[in-house]
């Protein structure tokens, strides 16, 4: 019998993927919020999940040591993406990667002039790239999370994050200025799984398919 | 500093596996020489240029490059033997029928091409020259299964696609280059969402048709039905109709030989340079395909002489890794006799056998283990006799 094994991380990821997991007969026996078990059995024989962090997603499925997995857009982007299949995007866990400066921080002049932006993201990639087609000079701060704060003490005139509600934009005194693209969750495989494990697989992608559809 | 330590993704390669690693080099070299593939061996660094001429720059990153202190130009040192084979049978051997040739070498990358991998492969390959038709790409993918099951891969997974279906879509359609390598990347990666956004920004310049059959090609995967469904929905453009006749046939002549066989009409490895169809052999064990090849005609080109071309290779150093090597062999023990004739007699009549036979050294009586043997030569009766230690 082939085994799948299905990675992702827990919290908004792994509960918007629990409908589109039992649209495909495979419900989670333990769950990661409660127990410490990194290796989930489910009610399928053949499927298991395991639990990492988010980033860890696209290195698991390329080393093949998970089949398949679900992995935002951003964190796709940062990893570059070699070697894995992206086919299905699974429209959850949706939200913005934006641009977002002080309230009082005129970042349309700030463009025209050519001035050189202070960046603070998370997201060095996605905001390389973002600002090189614009044409605009940036210094990029890596940060690791709240970059809500960078531009508050100085750290940085303006920063790059994924933004859902914009609340807490709000609560730091801070707009979203520019959207840089909508994020939403990808299913990526393993593409010598896809190949290897083409029938078990295929009906999984297809149930998958299916479910985000409807 | 520690100065034993070894830059990242570079090892050295211990005995036991080095000796499966030599074993498997040797044997399959002498598989491809009894077919009529004549070795070269190709310099370990040349001119940039030459080493990216046809290769569509894909590999320019992917090089160490030196400047040459006698010309002051660039050198770089190469990342795939493929490119110097084909200058090779453009420029120096200039035979107009069919040239057969294969190589093995190490080859260095500056990043490696995947996570597990080393920095170093280790390339083996066949490439054939001068012919186009099916006959040399069923020779060539023949000689790579016989390889992989020299390299003691058994079961064998072959994934065929066909470069000219995305050609043949693309070709005529009035889509810029940025926007073609745009897709290129979106289907390689099965990326359905993005090809979308970018079939959404063709609207203006293409018809339905192609838009309609682009978006279809990531699904075009799976075993032999996809090729009727790809004959039924995608437009009856007279090269993609060959190009899935080839599949077919081809895939009819081999099936026998493999585990499983599959399609992937949205696979475009090596799109820059590849022509027509190409392969990939997977096993058990791997992340990524352990053999690759297909088809290049235009590669000569950038030499000054265009052949039609095919050819495959593949790292050992990676499959010696799927198989679990065997224990290093363990030789016969002699002691040191100074000026014995009888014993060098013997001594050399085992090595002559292909029996590894060690000298114990006088003074280190102590250490045999190192020394990997488990029996020992000792004289009975007049006679030299093996006994075990």
């Amino acid at each position: 019998m082939t085994s799948i094994t299905i990675a992702l991380s827990k919290g908004r990821i792994f509960d918007d993927t629990a409908p589109l997991l039992k649209a495909a007969g495979v419900i989670a026996l333990d769950d990661p919020e409660t127990s410490r078990k990194l290796i989930l059995t489910t009610t399928r024989e053949d499927v298991r999940l395991i639990i990492v962090r988010a980033s860890d997603v696209p290195t698991y499925v390329q080393y093949g040591s998970a089949d398949m997995g679900i992995a935002g857009k951003d964190v796709l982007l940062e990893h570059g993406g070699a070697g894995l299949y992206q086919p299905l995007d699974l429209n959850i866990a949706c939200c913005r990667m934006m641009v977002a400066v002080p309230d009082d921080f005129d970042y349309e002049s700030a463009v025209r002039q050519g001035a050189r932006l202070r960046v603070a993201t998370k997201y060095l990639q996605t905001a390389r790239e973002h600002f090189a087609k614009k044409g605009i000079h940036v210094d990029l701060i890596k940060l690791y999370g709240s970059m809500e704060l960078a531009p508050l003490v100085g750290l940085a005139d303006a920063i790059v994050d994924l933004v859902s509600s914009g609340n807490t934009l709000k609560a730091n005194q801070l707009k979203a200025v520019e959207e840089i693209m909508p994020i939403s969750a990808r299913l990526v495989i393993n593409q010598a799984a896809l190949k290897l494990k083409y029938k078990t697989i295929q009906p999984l992608l297809e149930a998958f398919s299916a479910a985000v559809k409807s | 500093m520690r100065n034993w330590l070894l830059p990242e993704y570079i090892e050295d390669i211990l005995p036991a596996e080095a000796l499966a690693i030599e074993a498997t080099r040797r044997r399959v070299l002498d598989r491809m020489l009894v077919h009529g593939y004549q070795l070269v061996e190709p310099p370990m660094l040349e001119y940039v240029e030459s080493l990216l001429s046809g290769s569509g720059g894909d590999l320019d990153l992917r090089m160490f490059k030196v400047v040459d202190q006698l010309s002051g130009r660039m050198m770089a040192l190469r990342a795939d033997m493929t490119p110097q084979a084909a200058r090779i049978d453009a420029h120096l051997l200039n035979r107009n029928g069919v040239t057969r040739l294969c190589y093995a070498g190490s080859v260095l990358h500056t990043v490696p091409s995947g996570l597990t991998r080393t920095r170093e492969p280790l390339q083996i390959g066949a490439e054939l020259y001068g012919h186009v038709g099916l006959e040399s790409d069923l020779e060539i993918q023949q000689l790579m299964l016989q390889s992989l099951s020299i390299a003691g891969i058994t079961q064998i997974h072959l994934d065929l696609g066909h470069v000219a279906v995305f050609r043949g879509l693309v070709k005529g359609a009035g889509i810029s280059n940025e926007l073609e390598t745009q897709l290129f990347c979106a289907l390689q990666s099965k990326d359905i969402s993005g090809l979308r956004d970018l079939c959404d920004q063709l609207d203006k310049i293409t018809d339905k048709k192609v838009r309609h059959a682009l978006m279809l090609l990531p699904e075009l995967y799976g075993d032999k039905k996809i090729l009727e469904d790809a004959r039924k929905l995608l437009p009856d453009f007279p090269e993609i109709q060959t190009a899935l006749n080839e599949l077919e046939s081809v895939a009819s002549e081999l099936s026998p030989l493999v585990d499983t066989l599959s399609f992937d009409l949205a696979d475009l490895r090596g799109y820059q340079y590849h022509t027509g169809m190409v392969f990939a052999a997977y096993a058990k064990g791997c992340p990524n395909a352990v053999a690759l090849g297909g088809r290049y005609d235009e590669i000569g080109k950038a030499f000054g002489r265009s052949r039609p071309a095919t050819g495959f290779s593949m790292d050992l150093r990676e499959l010696s890794g799927l198989v679990k090597p065997a224990p290093y062999p363990k030789g016969v023990l002699a002691s040191y006799k100074k000026s014995d004739k009888s014993l060098d007699k013997e001594i050399e009549r085992l090595r002559s056998e292909g029996q590894i036979v060690v000298i114990n050294l006088p003074g280190h009586q102590n250490d045999q283990d190192a020394l990997g043997c488990d029996r020992q030569l000792v004289m009975d009766q007049g006679v030299w006799k093996i006994e075990k230690i």
